[in-house]
């Protein structure tokens, strides 16, 4: 694709414009993401806004993405798109459950609802944001629906009652435990056998 | 008489409203009768559809889209279907292209003949919506007769479409577009040189390209400021790059300039319908790979290899290869995204979906700061605002 040319030089205008702040560019499946430091993101974004050659206006999205297994469990993804160039750009950070991110709200104004959502979803915390509330859920909820330690039931559930002729809130009660299936089979996809250590040497081997 | 300070009025407008088009509740800032400052409450309707997705399987989470925005369904799953195609590496058929292509469109008017109409039944215009309905009946008629649902469908999917067009559909299909330019005048004519219907639209919720663009404005509503912003001609899918349209664009960025962006579009979906209908060609309408797609039916019955395929694509589902993608569409209310990331299981390790209506209403204060409590039920009218797509 002639696509993936031009989004890997921007790619490396990126990083050769702001080698301290930006620390991965990749192409992938016609996409450009480029990571960068945490401290940095008001900086990038503003660079990428303003730049003759990246001209992004637009911010499209801002989401996380949730690792427990690493040291940093949350990536928060930015979405940008270019009018312009008619391109899009994704921009990565990581960061942890007590470590502030700068708000981007005096970037793009669209960044003040996102913001919110991820925080409200998993508990990212925004620095400088002028109203960090829960948005999508109820008043007064409590914990981050989006982490994967969050369970899909929730923990508290809704009913009116009858005689307090209002409705109260529960723990959840489930006359079936949750089930959640493991239909991991070796039949497609799979590459290594649950159990089966040896896999991935062989798999070097065979690949070597 | 020495001035009085008037402390500003709090009001509370919703969570159920009639005009409000879904369970959405506002806090306002009242001096008098002029708005200073608002703030939209949304979540009532939250059902944690991202978090569902992470716990089903591709096939699944197909399903959860139909529900996001009910008044346009097949332009949500189409988002998901591309994202999860392209980390698949599917190419699909030439006729599952085509498909895709009317259905969109059919989506596009059945959305836009809602909300045009609803917005001059907000501003005092009843009869239109009458119009609309017996039309928007007829639509999903074809939803009905495609899919077998008139409206969560679930007919795009990854791989294609869940089954080709019966026989005699194109037609009638064919014959709605011959008629239903008809409908449209009349609409237009009802309401364009209508003088409520101008005093409660022009003028009210202008914005410009710039502020537009930094809220994240997409649709019609960044159409209307006069940028011919559209990612059918801009970044084409499917087979928008073989069809002939015009993107209509407004000059002042007001609620007028939207509707008549709409009107436009729905003529030039019908163009883009005929030319679908008439360049259609035969073929199959999903990938020949039978580890994405389960086989036919009859096929299972006499193959035990499809009995297994079949079996085993609708428990375990297919496995998606690891990496993360980004794929949007132009959606009828502007710019439906869906954020997927895979792990190589069977189920999204990510599925964020970014909704044109989230941005447009949280610019809602913004753009109704210093107008009439009426107006601000215009501007909301004029949004395109379905409660199903921002609260997920």
């Amino acid at each position: 694709m002639a696509n993936t040319e031009a989004l890997t030089d921007l790619g490396d205008y990126i990083e050769s414009a702001l080698p301290d702040e930006v620390t991965a560019t990749k192409v992938a499946f016609g996409e450009l993401t480029v990571s960068i430091t945490r401290d940095s993101v008001v900086k990038v974004l503003t660079f990428l806004r303003d730049d003759a050659n990246c001209h992004f206006k637009q911010l499209v999205d801002i989401t996380g993405v949730d690792y427990p297994e690493r040291e940093e469990r949350f990536e928060v993804v930015y979405h940008l798109l270019s009018l312009k160039h008619n391109q899009r750009v994704r921009v990565k950070l990581p960061t942890g459950e007590e470590t502030p991110v700068d708000s981007v709200t005096g970037v793009f104004s669209f960044a003040g609802w996102c913001e919110r959502e991820v925080w409200d979803m998993y508990g990212v915390f925004f620095a400088n944001h002028p109203d960090l509330r829960r948005i999508l859920t109820d008043y007064g909820f409590e914990g981050h629906p989006l982490r994967k330690d969050f369970p899909l039931t929730g923990f508290v559930e809704v009913r009116y009652d009858e005689d307090e002729k209002r409705v109260v809130y529960d723990r959840v009660k489930l006359t079936q435990e949750f089930r959640n299936f493991d239909f991991m089979s070796p039949w497609e996809g799979m590459l290594h056998l649950p159990g089966d250590e040896k896999a991935g040497e062989q798999g070097e081997e065979k690949k070597g | 008489m020495a001035e009085a300070t008037i402390k500003p009025l709090t009001l509370n407008f919703g969570p159920q409203h009639p005009a409000a088009h879904g369970v959405l509740r506002m806090v306002m800032e009242m001096d008098g009768e002029v708005i200073e400052r608002l703030d939209p409450h949304i979540g009532l309707l939250h059902r944690g559809t991202e978090k569902l997705i992470e716990y089903k399987t591709y096939l699944q989470a197909v399903h959860y889209f139909d529900r996001l925005d009910y008044v346009a369904p097949m332009s949500q799953e189409h988002a998901f279907a591309l994202a999860a195609e392209n980390l698949l590496g599917l190419e699909l058929p030439r006729r599952a292209k085509f498909v895709r292509t009317l259905f969109c469109e059919v989506t596009r008017i059945l959305n836009h003949l809602l909300n045009v109409t609803t917005y001059a039944f907000d501003v005092g215009a009843m009869t239109p919506m009458l119009w609309a309905f017996e039309e928007r009946e007829r639509l999903m008629e074809f939803y009905e007769r495609v899919s077998g649902a008139r409206m969560h469908s679930g007919y795009f999917r990854p791989g294609g479409v869940t089954r080709d067009m019966p026989a005699g559909l194109a037609d009638d299909i064919h014959a709605f577009c011959e008629r239903f330019p008809q409908t449209l005048d009349d609409i237009e004519e009802i309401l364009t040189e209508n003088r409520i219907y101008r005093q409660r639209s022009v003028d009210i919720g202008v914005i410009s390209q710039e502020e537009a663009l930094d809220w994240g404005f997409t649709g019609p509503m960044i159409r209307s400021t006069g940028l011919p912003w559209d990612l059918r001609k801009a970044q084409p899918y499917e087979v928008y790059d073989e069809m002939d349209f015009d993107i209509p664009v407004g000059r002042n960025g007001d609620c007028f300039d939207r509707y008549l962006v709409r009107m436009e579009e729905m003529r030039q979906s019908l163009r883009i319908m005929q030319q679908c209908l008439d360049k259609m060609p035969e073929g199959p309408v999903r990938v020949d790979d039978q580890k994405v797609m389960p086989p036919k039916r009859a096929e299972m019955k006499r193959s035990m290899e499809a009995l297994i395929h079949h079996f085993k694509l609708y428990t375990e589902g297919y496995h998606v290869p690891p990496g993360e993608t980004y794929a949007a569409v132009e959606a009828p209310k502007g710019e439906f995204g869906v954020y997927l990331v895979a792990d190589g299981s069977n189920r999204p390790y990510k599925c964020h979906i970014r909704a044109p209506g989230f941005a447009h209403l949280q610019g809602m204060d913004y753009m109704c700061k210093g107008h009439m409590l009426a107006d601000s039920v215009a501007i909301l009218g004029s949004m395109d605002i379905v409660f199903g797509e921002i609260d997920r």
